[in-house]
């Protein structure tokens, strides 16, 4: 079959503009599948392999005071493996020539050696010599930001006394994959450290002695979490237990879980998209060029080519197109992926990535990419297949047409010739012209989507940081501190306004739902910590009541008047319920909200605050610092300038990129889509076109039958393309919504516009192409050859 | 004579002692009591309203009518390419009445090579991949250069359809048909869209075919003068055959004028 063959790549070769364009679309859809399906697969199997490798513990919890003989006790819980206690100490450290906070935790190990359980991946140096009271391992990510090596010499303020550290090593931890502050929603690896220290020297200088106020579990294989968490419970209770939790409510485990499932939501939403888009143009393209060559087809039957060579035929010139766009999207994808694959290591910190391209996730993409096509081609390469070939030798029978309803009722008179000719041609092929709709629609929808994505993103950082969080600091005290404290901080250099609060962590209950967070008690009209109503306008806080993020409310099952049950986790450790008086609408983080007497008097104290938020005058915030610190009782200060750029970059890494990679692949699907449509056109009218021209018609009347067809086409898909794009955008903003942060559903005139504006360039580019071919045509030619 | 009669069974004993130039020694085609109906756009056509006609081996046929006299549906289901709607055909010993598709397919693949008015050369390819196409898949063709030669375009033979003239174009498209030594070529106006003096080196190459290869040729036409280099013409007229002549001589191609 070589001169067979020879013809299919040279097909191929005439058609490459539109063969390019699908190619493209194809290569995107394998493309972002690769991406998902791999990044996916590398995230899990790099977790999986650092969780059993390093011994992450199953269950977490933590209190105030056990003595270390509670330990025997916690192995004996039916289904408990091994236990692992520890100290940990939140502390202040002061590092060299970082002018800066910066907050650490500090964790025991046993004095010179592993834990048990969440293991320390040595990536630098070794562990703390057991003779030294002073040496300390540091999280990897703090030892990058600050460039510190085996060796450095950092300082900590531990229970107020400072106290001088040697870095000894640097580590990963299977328990701190995600770096996160607690009060923070993104890693500051700058200003959030991770130490860790022998148990004996950090005992010694924590009070700790023959204590421990931090344990980890691993479970016996089979075992149930639920029992032993409330076995566990039950025990320390009298220790003070804030609540024991599993991995799920483990924060590092839990932003990679998250991310996990936005992943395999990506590995679904966005390949089916760009692979049904290309099944289309298959459909669209094949069947034009199957109709073209009526002819060919029929004189190959007529000299004996049988019609399983043409099914092979013409199946053998997608499968090259097919063939050609999973590989450009095997290897983008590939690469795209080992690059995500880096940033993913900026944020979540493993010994090494195990980044593979498998055969089956390929194979995958490949199947995926062929059966789309299959649907695309199936049709049009029958139609070829059964064409008898005395039928194909002779013209085909005029098309018939009818003068459509709309003519015969609004446009009866008002219409000319070539209006005429667009209007019948168009309804005609009513499932066609559909299709051509449906496609460009498909187009519009993704760049609205794409433009959503970006500004929602923009809109959520502004309303957070403009609306929501308009501090410049945020204090925390190491220990419930007298309200009176706010007068102090007012007095303090560059402060211009302050306000405290309360926090108390607690754990939220309804019905068979929970959730762990904190109330924070605040005054009636807060300022410079804005809560929001469903209009984005401050609400007060009434005297009495909870109010809750909308989605947490939404999430328990809760609405405004129903009772919450909160088990206090602090002090003395209460169950009360609390109505529902209101919800937040915030986009960052959930939390519940209370007045801050109300909350005190939940707690049973005085007007006691954790904390305090300030806004300051930016020339003297170096002279405050220094103040700040020597304050008693301050544990942290937060620069909330620096967790917005934070937030900021984070959201540019990843939603950012995937958005802005979104975009250009939704209008390259909006040109391939425009521009295969408007050749399709072209060929088949050229015969048409060339005789009005013979006739009399001038070049730009002509121009206008063919752009006003590809036109008014673009011009109905553009409204149901709207609609595609607002549902696209609800649905990715309920994939999007969770915890960490929840996209508004905000769509401006302007993502409308964008789309629109694309997709109308796309025609424009598209309709341009074409009539320049029609300038090129030469007409006696056209109008000799039988069509 | 004339074979004319409606169910009259001509053979070759019919012929015994008419003049001829050369003597055909089988009959090839058979048909009887022709009849096709098909549907175009929303009119039904009548294109054959019951032929009778038989063709023998080695013979040069010229099929003359008017446009809808039925000469095409005739060819192609001559030719299996369609099928009648009522009425019998038989090539040798093989009845194509009732043939299946497969069977139509492998009958025109051995024995049949066609020659259309608009050549429907396949643009992508050249002249000797245009014959390629269809010694490819031949059982005993000749070499694409041979079949080229023998219509005079040996210097042509990578020449894509676009760069060369119509009459070059349907020479290519005989060399195409004869490639594969068919037993018969069924022409369909190869003549109708060329100037008269490149139809006369189409059909001289027609001719040629016919008289070194001894096959089969039918050509169709409306062009009266062509018939007189055929051994018979055969007119038809509103689906039906209205005579067949036989030539006592045949003319040259060369020596036609029209």
């Amino acid at each position: 079959m070589r001169a067979l063959n020879r013809k299919l790549l040279r097909d191929l070769a005439t058609l490459r503009g539109q063969a390019a364009a699908i190619t493209l679309v194809i290569a995107s859809g394998v493309m972002t599948l690769i991406i998902a399906v791999t990044t996916l697969d590398a995230l899990s199997l790099t977790q999986q392999r650092f969780y059993a490798d390093y011994q992450f513990a199953d269950v977490f919890a933590e209190l105030q005071r056990a003595p270390d003989h509670l330990a025997g006790r916690l192995v004996q819980i039916p289904g408990v493996n091994q236990v692992e206690t520890r100290v940990q100490a939140a502390v202040r450290l002061e590092v060299p020539d970082f002018a800066d906070p910066v907050r650490a935790q500090l964790l025991s190990i046993p004095d010179g050696r592993q834990p048990a359980l969440n293991q320390l991946h040595l990536r630098e140096g070794r562990l703390p010599d057991p003779a030294r009271d002073d040496e300390v391992v540091v999280s990897d990510a703090f030892a990058e930001a600050h460039g510190l090596r085996a060796g450095a010499e950092l300082r900590a303020i531990i229970r107020g006394r400072l106290t001088p550290l040697r870095v000894s090593g640097v580590v990963l931890s299977p328990e701190f994959v995600y770096q996160i502050a607690p009060t923070d929603l993104l890693p500051d690896y700058e200003r959030y450290a991770i130490l860790w220290m022998n148990r004996r020297a950090l005992a010694s200088s924590y009070g700790m002695e023959g204590a421990f106020n931090n344990v980890v579990l691993s479970l016996q294989a089979g075992a149930t979490e639920a029992p032993v968490i409330d076995h566990l419970d039950r025990i320390l209770d009298r220790y003070g237990g804030t609540g024991a939790y599993g991995r799920d409510d483990q924060p590092s485990h839990r932003f990679l879980h998250e991310e996990l499932n936005q992943l395999r939501a990506q590995a679904v939403i966005l390949p089916t998209v760009f692979l049904a888009v290309s099944a289309f143009l298959l459909n669209v393209v094949m069947s034009r060029i199957i109709r073209s060559q009526r002819e060919q087809i029929a004189v190959l039957k007529a000299f004996g080519y049988r019609n399983g060579d043409m099914a092979w035929h013409y199946g053998a010139l997608t499968g090259l197109i097919v063939a050609l766009g999973c590989m450009l999207g095997i290897g983008l994808g590939a690469w795209a992926a080992s690059g995500l694959a880096g940033i993913y290591m900026e944020y979540f910190r493993f010994p090494q990535i195990s980044f593979r391209l498998q055969p089956g996730v390929v194979l995958l993409a490949v199947a995926v990419a062929a059966g789309a096509a299959l649907l695309g081609t199936l049709n049009a390469v029958w139609r070829a297949v059964r064409l008898p070939p005395a039928q194909g030798m002779r013209p085909e029978a005029p098309a018939r047409f009818r003068k459509g309803w709309l003519e015969r009722s609004i446009l009866r008179d008002g219409l000319s010739q070539p209006a005429r000719i667009v209007l019948r041609n168009l309804t005609r092929h009513p499932v066609k012209s559909a299709l051509s709709v449906l496609g460009i629609a498909m187009s519009v929808g993704l760049l609205v989507m794409g433009t959503y994505q970006l500004q929602a993103v923009d809109h959520l950082i502004d309303t957070q940081y403009r609306l929501v969080q308009r501090m410049d600091l945020h204090l925390t005290f190491s220990d419930p501190t007298p309200a009176r404290v706010q007068a102090e901080l007012r007095h303090q250099p560059g402060v211009l306004a302050v306000e405290t609060y309360r926090t108390v962590p607690v754990r939220l209950v309804s019905g068979h739902r929970d959730y762990r967070t904190a109330i924070l008690g605040m005054d009636e009209q807060p300022v410079l910590r804005q809560l929001l109503d469903g209009r984005q306008q401050p609400q007060r806080l009434p005297s009495e009541g909870l109010l809750l993020t909308d989605y947490l409310a939404r999430d328990l099952g809760l609405r405004v008047g129903d009772p919450v049950r909160v088990e206090i986790q602090e002090g003395h450790r209460r169950t009360v319920e609390v109505p529902l008086v209101g919800v937040v609408d915030e986009p960052l983080g959930v939390s519940a909200y209370m007045h801050r007497p109300a909350l005190n008097r939940l707690m049973r104290e005085g007007p006691a605050v954790s904390g305090a938020w300030l806004v300051i005058d930016a020339g003297q915030q170096q002279a405050l610092f220094d103040r700040l610190w020597t304050l008693a009782g301050v544990a942290s200060i937060g620069l909330i300038g620096e967790a917005e750029a934070n937030i900021r970059e984070y959201m540019g890494d990843t939603v950012l990129m995937f958005a802005l990679i979104f975009v250009l692949l939704a209008g390259s699907i909006a040109f391939a889509v425009v521009y295969n449509n408007a050749r399709i056109a072209f060929a088949e009218r050229a015969r048409e076109l060339a005789t009005l021209q013979v006739l009399g018609y001038s070049r730009a009347q002509v121009s206008g039958i063919l752009i006003g067809e590809i036109l008014l086409l673009t011009l109905v898909a553009l409204p149901v393309g709207w609609l595609f794009g607002t549902a696209f955008a609800f649905a990715l903003n309920q994939a999007f919504s969770m915890d960490l942060f929840r996209l508004p559903f905000v769509i401006t005139p302007r993502a409308y516009g964008t789309a629109t504006a694309v997709v109308l360039a796309a025609s424009v580019v598209a309709g341009l192409g074409v009539v320049r071919r029609l300038h090129r045509l030469d007409k006696i030619s056209v109008l000799k050859a039988v069509e | 004579m004339v074979v004319s009669a409606q169910g009259s069974s001509a053979g070759p004993d019919d012929r015994v002692g008419e003049p001829r130039p050369r003597t055909f020694a089988a009959r090839i085609f058979q048909a009887r009591g022709l009849t096709k109906t098909y549907r175009m756009g929303e009119v039904e056509i009548h294109a054959l309203q019951g032929v009778d006609l038989d063709l023998y081996a080695g013979e040069l046929v010229v099929m003359l009518g008017a446009s809808g006299s039925g000469k095409s549906t005739l060819l192609n289901i001559l030719g299996g390419l369609d099928t009648a709607s009522s009425g019998s055909v038989q090539y040798r010993d093989q009845d194509l009445t009732h043939a299946s598709d497969p069977a139509l397919t492998q009958f025109r693949r051995d024995h049949v090579g066609f020659v259309f008015q608009f050549y429907n050369l396949i643009a992508s390819l050249t002249a000797v991949e245009n014959v390629a196409i269809v010694t490819d898949i031949s059982r005993n063709p000749m070499p694409p250069e041979q079949a080229l030669a023998l219509v005079g375009l040996q210097p042509r033979l990578e020449h894509f359809p676009s760069q060369l003239s119509g009459g070059e174009q349907q020479r290519v498209a005989i060399a195409r048909a004869i490639a594969k030594q068919p037993a018969v070529l069924l022409c369909d106006e190869p003549t109708g869209a060329l100037d008269s003096k490149t139809g006369i080196q189409v059909l001289e190459a027609l001719e040629h075919v016919n008289r070194t290869l001894e096959t089969t040729v039918v050509i169709i036409t409306h062009n009266a003068v062509i018939g007189e280099m055929a051994d018979r013409v055969i007119r038809l007229r509103d689906g039906r055959v209205e005579t067949i002549h036989t030539n006592a001589q045949r003319r040259a191609p060369g020596e036609l004028r029209w």
